[in-house]
Formats: C-alpha cells, sequence, structure tokens
C-alpha cells in the first residue's frame, strides 16, 4: 500500500456503459484574445504552447464534469487545469497530475483532514493549507513544490514519526507502508526526538484483525471506514491528545463482514491481516489478477502467491461492482485451498474404502458405467464454482450421451432460463447508487453479497433511500422497514394495499431485489409473478431503467443459466442411476436410489464425496482460467495463480477426456475451442469484463401464471452461516474460526 | 533513567483516577448492569434536549453526561453511558469518544469528596507539596486512591484553576455539583477542612 497504491485510485467513476463521455485532459493552450480580427495571423501562429509537458492525471484517472457549465480553472505548479466546481484542492492537483501525499484523505471516505501531511501552498494564503479539505476556488494558484511545501511535509513527517515505534522489521506493513513511502520520498533524513514514545494498548477485534496499536498514527480511516462503509459503529477515537487510541472502548469484535478492509485501509501496521501475520513480505509475493467465486458478486481480486501456496488475497479496483473493497470471506477463506485437497483419482473399493488409481482406470470404469446406463437416468450436477467451460463441457458431454438432466447447484430443479432479465441484477450493481427505494424480497445482502449490501448502504446513506425487506427478521446495516415476513406480503404490496406501496410508486428508480433463495420453492413462478405485476404497478421496468433485480448466491449460476442448464424433469434425482457431481457438495442427494453411481469431480473432500463411488480430482478457481459471470451478467475470468494440486486437471478437459474414452469425442481440444462452442450458445460469456444488459424484459413476455403463491411458507434464509457456504469456505480454518467467534447468533 | 521516571511521572499523571480509555468489566460497571435516569433527571434530560434541534440530539451529549455523572455519585459507569446514547440516539462508541475525552468526566469511581492539590510551580515554592504529604498522611491513601470512606485525593499538575490564578496555594474540592476551592491553605489547614468534610460541613 505505498505510493504506488495512491497512484492507482481511480478518482470518477467511469461508467462503463458509456453513457457519458469521459473527457481527458490536454494541456490548454493560452491565448490572449479571441481572433476575431487577426485570423490569419492567429492561424498561422497556431496557439503559443507554454513550455509545460503534458500532464496526465494520476493513476489515468479521467474526470467527470456533472454539469459542463460549473468548471473553473485553478492553476497547479503553473498549469492551468479545469476540474468540476466542488472539488478540493487535492483533487485538483490529482487532476493535474501531481500526487499529493496524505495519510488520512481517502477518496470513498468522508474528509478528516487531521494528519496534515497533504499541506500544500496557496498564493495569497497565509497559512499552507490541507488540500484534502480546502475547495478549490476558480483562478486559485496552488503550489505544491515550494520549499514551504516541502517544509511542511517534512515538520508533518517528524511529527508522526516521533511517537511512531521502530517496528519496520517486524511489521507486517513492511513494504507496502505509506509512512514507509511516503518519509522516504517526503520526510526529512532526521528526526530531533529524543524524549521516551508512548505505547498502546493492543485491542481485541477478533480472529481477522491484528492490531498494534501503537503504530497508529490516529489518521481515523479505520474510524470512518466502520461508520460509513461497513456501517457498524463500532471504532471510535478515545482519549485526546497524545494519548489518543482507537478503540472500542468495551471489548467488541469486528463482526461487520467488510472488518477485513480496515487492512487495507490502514496506512501503518496497526491493523494488519492476523492469519497472514509474518508469514510473507510484500515483495516476495506475486500478485494475479483474478475473481472471487465464494459468491456471485465476483469481486476483482489479486491473489498473491509465493511459489505453490495462496498467502493473502487483496481486493482489486473494480467501480462497477466492488469498489475497493471485498467481504471477510473473499479475503481470508484463502487457506481453505490448502486443505482436504482432492489430488489422485480415486474409486471406491467393494469394501467401501477409497483406492487411489490412475487417470486411466478411473475414466475407464467411468465410461463403462455410463454406457450401461440408461439415458434419461443419467444426472449432472453442476457445483456452484464451476465455471462456464466445464458447465458447457459438462452439458455437451451429457446431451452427446442422450440425457439432459443438468442443472447448477442453486437454481433448483425447475429453473426458468429463457428470459436473462429474469436471473440476472438488471440494474447492475453499479446502477444501484441511482435507485432511490429498494424492495428486498426473499434475500438478506448482508450475508448473500456482502458488496451489493455495502452499495445499498451507500445509496441510503447517500440519497436517504428506502429501503422494505420482506423475509424473516435479518441485521441490516442501514435503517429498513420490514414489510412482512412472507408472499402475503407481496400480495399486498401487489394490490396497493401496503402502506409501503406508496413509497414505491412514488419512487423514481425504484429496484427491487428478489433472493435466488427462491428459486428452491415450489412456488417460485407464482411469486414471480407476483413481483412482477409489482414492477409494472410502479412502473420500475422502463426504457431506461429496469429495476427488477434477482440477486444470486453463487458464482456459477448465471452462466449456467446462460449456457442452459435446465434439466429436462424435475425427478431427475429420484430416477438417476448415474450421477456426476461437478463440484456440487450442496445438492440434497436425499432421494438417490442406493444403487446409483455417483461421479464427484471437484477439489475439496467436501460433503459431495461420501456418497461418491469415483472422485476426479479438479482444479480449484485460483488454479485454472476460467470465465464465471456476476450476478449482474457481467462475464470475467480467473487467472491461475498457483499451480494445480497432485494430479488434478482443469474440469472441462476431464470432461473432454472422459467423452473421449466413452467413445463421444467432443469437438473441442483447447481452451479457445471451448470457448467458440460457448460463442454459439452465450456469446455475452466471451465478452468479458463488460457488462451485458438483458435485451428483453420479462413483465412483458413471461405467460400468465396459473398457481398460487403458498402463503404458508415464509420466505427463508438462503445462507445461514455467512464464513461457511462452499467447499473451500469450509474446509478453511480461518473461516471456522470466524464463524465460532464471529457469527450472529 | 530519567527517560524511565518522566514516563512514569507521566503515566501517573494521565492515569486512573479518570478510567483508561479501554473499559474492563468488573462487577459495578459492565453494560449489563441497568442504568436509568431518575425521574426527575429524565425531566432535566428532556428540558436539556429542548435546547438542540430535534435532528441534532447528539449535541446534548456533554451535558447529558454531567447529568448522569452527577446522578452517580461523580462518575460515569458504561451503563449510563449506554443510557445516554440511547437517549440521544447515537451509537455507543460516539458517547465514548466524548466521555474520554473530557477530564472531568471520571469512568472509574471517585470518592465522594475529590482533593485537588495544585502542583504547578508558584504553589510549589509556597510548599504544595508538604500540602500534599499532611493530607496524604491523614488520609492514609497513596496518591489518586479512594479512602474506605470514599474520600478521594489526587495531586493536579499544571492546573492553574480560573478561580485562582493568585499563585496561592489551592486546594480544589469536587464534590457532586460542589466546586470550592480553598487558597492559602497549610498543612495544619488541610487536616482541618479534611475533617470538617468527614464531619459533612462545608469547609470556609
Amino acid at each position: 500500500m505505498g505510493l504506488g497504491q495512491l497512484a492507482s485510485r481511480a478518482l470518477f467513476r467511469s461508467t462503463r456503459l458509456a453513457s457519458s463521455k469521459p473527457q481527458l485532459l490536454l494541456r490548454r493552450a493560452i491565448v490572449s484574445t479571441p481572433d476575431l480580427h487577426n485570423s490569419g495571423a492567429a492561424a498561422a501562429e497556431a496557439q503559443p504552447e507554454p513550455d509545460l509537458p503534458k500532464r496526465n492525471p494520476v493513476a489515468g484517472a479521467r474526470v467527470h464534469f456533472p454539469n459542463p457549465d460549473d468548471v473553473i480553472e485553478v492553476f497547479v505548479d503553473g498549469y492551468p487545469v479545469k476540474i468540476p466546481k466542488g472539488m478540493t484542492v487535492l483533487q485538483a492537483c490529482e487532476i493535474a497530475g501531481v500526487d499529493i501525499p496524505r495519510f488520512c484523505y481517502h477518496s470513498r471516505l468522508s474528509i478528516a483532514g487531521n494528519c496534515r501531511m497533504c499541506l500544500v501552498e496557496v498564493e495569497k494564503s497565509p497559512k499552507p493549507v490541507a488540500s484534502c479539505a480546502m475547495p478549490a476556488l476558480p483562478g486559485m494558484k496552488i503550489k505544491t513544490d515550494t520549499p514551504l511545501a516541502k517544509k511542511a511535509r517534512e515538520g508533518v513527517m517528524e511529527f508522526l514519526l516521533m511517537n511512531h515505534p521502530l517496528d519496520c522489521p517486524i511489521c507486517d506493513q513492511g513494504g507496502e507502508c505509506d509512512l514507509q513511502d511516503q518519509s522516504m520520498a517526503f520526510g526529512s533524513d532526521r528526526g530531533r526526538f529524543t524524549e521516551v514514545k508512548r505505547s498502546v494498548v493492543d485491542k481485541n477485534l477478533g480472529p481477522l484483525v491484528k492490531t498494534v496499536m501503537t503504530r497508529c498514527i490516529q489518521c481515523t480511516r479505520c474510524v470512518r471506514f466502520a461508520t460509513e462503509v461497513a456501517g457498524v459503529q463500532d471504532l471510535g477515537m478515545l482519549g485526546r491528545g497524545s494519548g489518543e487510541e482507537i478503540g472500542t472502548y468495551v471489548e467488541k469484535l469486528m463482526t461487520s463482514e467488510l472488518s477485513g478492509n480496515v487492512i487495507d485501509i490502514c496506512p501503518v501496521g496497526a491493523l494488519t491481516s492476523k492469519p497472514f501475520a509474518f508469514k510473507a513480505r510484500n515483495w516476495e509475493l506475486k500478485g494475479t489478477e483474478s475473481i472471487d467465486v465464494t459468491d456471485a458478486v465476483g469481486s476483482n481480486i489479486r491473489i498473491d502467491s509465493r511459489g505453490p501456496e495462496v498467502m493473502r488475497i487483496v481486493p482489486r479496483l473494480n467501480e462497477d461492482i466492488n469498489e475497493e473493497w471485498i467481504s471477510d470471506k473473499t479475503r481470508f477463506f484463502y487457506d481453505g485451498l490448502k486443505r482436504q485437497r482432492l489430488n489422485d483419482p480415486m474409486i471406491r473399493g467393494a469394501d467401501g474404502r477409497f483406492k487411489t488409481v490412475s487417470w486411466r482406470d478411473a475414466l475407464a470404469v467411468v465410461a463403462e458405467v455410463i454406457h450401461q446406463v440408461k439415458p434419461e437416468e443419467i444426472v449432472g450436477v453442476a457445483g456452484k464454482l464451476s465455471d462456464a467451460e466445464s458447465m458447457m463441457a459438462l452439458k455437451d458431454f451429457l446431451n452427446t450421451m442422450g440425457s439432459n438432466n443438468i442443472w447448477c447447484e442453486g437454481n433448483g430443479s425447475n429453473p426458468n432460463a429463457d428470459l436473462r432479465s429474469g436471473y440476472i441484477m438488471n440494474t447492475g450493481i453499479n446502477g444501484l447508487e441511482k435507485a432511490d427505494v429498494f424492495l428486498l424480497v426473499g434475500t438478506q445482502p448482508r450475508t448473500e453479497a456482502a458488496m451489493v449490501n455495502a452499495r445499498i448502504r451507500k445509496t441510503v446513506r447517500a440519497t436517504n433511500a428506502k429501503v422494505g425487506y420482506v423475509g424473516p427478521p435479518a441485521d441490516f446495516n442501514y435503517d429498513h422497514e420490514h414489510l412482512g415476513t412472507g408472499p402475503e406480503t407481496l400480495t399486498e404490496l401487489s394490490e396497493g394495499r401496503h402502506p409501503f406501496y406508496s413509497a414505491l410508486s412514488n419512487a423514481k428508480n425504484p429496484a427491487i431485489i428478489v433472493g435466488a433463495g427462491i428459486f428452491g420453492r415450489n412456488d417460485k413462478d407464482a411469486i414471480f409473478s407476483v413481483i412482477e405485476k409489482i414492477a409494472k404497478n410502479i412502473n420500475a421496468v422502463r426504457p431506461d431503467w429496469n429495476g427488477l433485480n434477482v440477486l444470486l448466491l453463487n458464482a456459477a449460476q448465471a452462466a449456467a443459466l446462460d449456457l442452459g442448464l435446465v434439466p429436462q424433469s424435475e425427478k431427475s434425482i429420484e430416477n438417476a442411476k448415474f450421477l456426476y457431481l461437478m463440484g456440487a457438495d450442496d445438492e440434497n442427494l436425499d432421494k438417490l436410489p442406493n444403487d446409483a453411481f455417483v461421479v464427484y469431480q471437484g477439489h475439496h473432500g467436501d460433503r459431495g464425496v461420501y456418497r461418491a463411488n469415483v472422485i476426479l480430482p479438479a482444479s480449484a478457481f485460483s488454479e485454472k482460467e476460467g470465465t464465471y459471470a456476476n450476478t449482474e451478467g457481467c462475464a470475467q475470468t480467473t487467472v491461475p495463480a498457483v499451480p494445480t494440486v497432485g494430479d488434478a486437471r482443469d474440469d472441462w478437459k476431464i470432461i473432454r477426456a472422459l467423452s473421449e474414452v466413452a467413445g463421444v469425442r467432443l469437438p473441442y481440444d483447447s481452451l479457445s475451442a471451448i470457448r467458440s462452442r460457448i460463442s454459439t450458445v452465450a456469446p455475452n460469456l466471451l465478452n468479458v469484463d463488460e457488462r451485458e444488459a438483458a435485451a428483453f424484459s420479462t413483465s412483458s413476455l413471461r405467460p400468465e401464471v396459473k398457481e398460487k403463491m403458498d402463503n404458508s411458507a415464509p420466505f427463508g434464509t438462503a445462507v445461514e452461516n455467512f464464513y461457511m457456504t462452499d467447499s473451500i469456505t469450509r474446509a478453511s480454518k480461518i473461516m471456522a474460526q470466524c464463524s465460532a467467534s464471529l457469527s450472529k447468533k | 533513567m530519567l527517560g524511565r521516571l518522566a514516563s512514569q511521572r507521566l503515566r501517573e499523571i494521565r492515569q486512573v483516577f479518570r478510567g483508561l480509555p479501554q473499559h474492563i468489566d468488573s462487577p459495578d460497571n459492565n453494560p449489563d448492569l441497568p442504568w436509568e435516569f431518575t425521574d426527575t433527571n429524565k425531566e432535566k434530560a428532556k428540558e436539556i434536549l429542548s435546547h438542540y434541534p430535534s435532528n441534532y440530539k447528539q449535541s446534548a451529549v456533554i451535558p447529558l453526561l454531567d447529568l448522569a455523572q452527577q446522578q452517580n455519585g461523580g462518575w460515569l459507569p458504561v451503563s449510563a453511558m449506554n443510557h445516554v446514547a440511547k437517549v440521544i440516539e447515537v451509537a455507543p462508541i460516539r458517547v465514548y469518544e466524548v466521555a474520554t475525552f473530557y477530564s472531568m468526566f471520571n469512568r472509574t469511581k471517585v470518592g465522594r469528596y475529590h482533593l485537588l492539590v495544585c502542583g504547578t510551580t508558584p504553589c510549589m515554592i509556597r510548599g504544595s507539596r508538604e500540602i500534599e504529604e499532611a493530607l496524604l498522611k491523614h488520609l492514609g491513601v497513596k496518591r489518586n486512591e479512594v479512602t474506605k470512606d470514599g474520600l478521594f485525593f489526587c495531586w493536579r499538575n499544571g492546573m492553574h484553576d480560573n478561580n485562582i490564578g493568585t499563585g496561592y496555594f489551592c486546594v480544589l474540592l469536587l464534590h457532586n455539583t460542589l466546586l470550592s476551592t480553598t487558597e492559602d491553605v497549610t498543612p495544619n489547614r488541610v487536616v482541618e477542612i479534611v475533617e470538617a468534610l468527614k464531619r459533612g460541613e462545608k469547609p470556609p
């Protein structure tokens, strides 16, 4: 987290759907009079160019002018810069390409102005000015490299280092420490402090965040993060003067699901990652940009690995999905990648125990069995963490064998994949910020998709948006109205009888978020049709705004429905004689006949292996290149960060090999070939990093539903334990600790 | 060595009689103990809240904390701070922040009479150290300790009370709302004052 990180902050949102043209700042030529009179001469002269080099904004940030008339010009180091009104001096300098050092300022938090490191000189100002807090006025002349500004920075740095312990060798933040970087760049070479430094008692914030509060420089970033972004007001600045401490006063653990982000935010080593403590230095680590698969958000992460081991996971900036944050589950589940791994193909012998065999034997056995079974008795289930390529391969394989009984976990046994808008977040995670009323049906975003919840909270905080929630009583970190617990509330809303309906109908951009937990219900079609009726009544589905969203639970669901993993019959499990589980651990196998032959292809020895007859080891998401579609329909790819374990292979390669051994050879041999196969089925999955909006909305095209909702069954919670949702998190020790100590009882 | 003495001094001074910036649960001070304003104080609290705009109830935190402290005999248990937080509708941590910031909010038990001896240079010249010694010996406690019957004593460094400002000795007494100083004392006078307090009389 050094200046490099400083430099990599994108200032303003670049809307992906290109609704507003970003304006790159170019050097503006200084012309004194409009060339009315001597146009010829002016043209001949071209434009008098000041000999300043072309300035690019810091880290390629782009400026968004919300109101093109409201543009003011300031001068940064003599260089003129056009900025929207209301920007601070620091932001103006960033656009001008000047990186001003700071500790307490963070672009996503409120302004504190207490570190004083951002002091710059402004003409006609008697004192240096805290650039993070000072709004830029028209015609201001800002100077960042004068002796006064430099002296100010050196002085502030000296003060900060006065009470800072000499912990660099033992501090985890060494190498990525803002204090280290800025003292090298802006500090003086010697200090004058000869007294005794103060020390502070460490606080216990839980199993995830390690605190060494002596190192704290009281920038209050963590306090502001906890109050504003995470919504839990746990941390505060206690005491005063040099005895100030950041703490919770009473012994309280940080139970928020976003608590790990304070590790990134803290500029010094006061708050660090407890599982990663003393494990590695940041220069030893190789960062691989990848995608998180623990939930359907698809947060962008960077997997830091050293050799074959994943050492930690840190967030990547993605304005449209996760901004700069990731949930605790995403951040800390990586140690599950080292435990309970399947590394060799195994066959269950006659005595019930597994025996390690070679790939050839395992595939031969599977191929033999699959030919002895009738096509309609072959069933395939794709797991939560499956990527699009492997699901495509599985579907093709099963279809070639004559069966169409394939679905993805979490989609229910009768998913409706006809219209894309019926199963993705049509508004887009970024678009939720424009909503002014939310209706959450059967979904608890805090546990299901923490980043979506953070976005909702951001909207509620910024615009006081109203939130109505239908479902079991749950913990929210923003104000919400609990409208009811079951489908009868939906009926009331659709008929306009419920008091919340007036808020919904008066909203300019209402957003309805339906949880994917509803997919498992028998009356889901009825529920969806009622919700669509509500949406139509409140005009939530318009050409410019589609407020009807589905919040998916698993990383694989959206791609599965895009690829058409819809089973032929709902009762496939009961009649199955051959079951192919591709990483599917949470499927209910009670109804499976006892003589069914189960093949489990996955990376962890989780619940799926108990019933398996053959185990085929596959690689986890950090070891393969796979395409995942998140809940808003944006396709993203993971990149292999570490080599895979043992004899495991990529999922789709196993199925391709199996198909060859079974005699029904699939027509693709390489990743590009399978991706071109995907392009014939769901070309949006190949449009990586772009959110593909659904073309048709469900309200106009879905047929009338005859069934009634089951009013006796209230909505349930889809995610019981936030920390243990899939095979990797269940294998993780850190998640087990979190679940034991941090889960809200 | 000097450094160690200096840090020890600093710790003594800044320290425990007001409470650390961390709360440690004890049987008589933990969040599970119920605490509420008395009925009269509830009225007073409502009156205090009326001074501030209704959407900025948190501005009333300091007067309400003062009221709570007076009700509780000169100190604030954590449950009182939680109750005040509920009254002004903020998270408890915000109240904790305010209470730890101001030195007159005691977060540990203080005695009924809180005696402070000014220890600044002018008073020291006039012998405040002897006064302090006499007081300590008479009461039988060390600095920042509470006597058995709840008399409390501490030695304030660098405190020029604004009543005084005369550079004479001062002994400042804090007894709930009683805030009085006695200046120009001698060691004998101090003992007399303490005896008077024990009897329950207000010293002149």
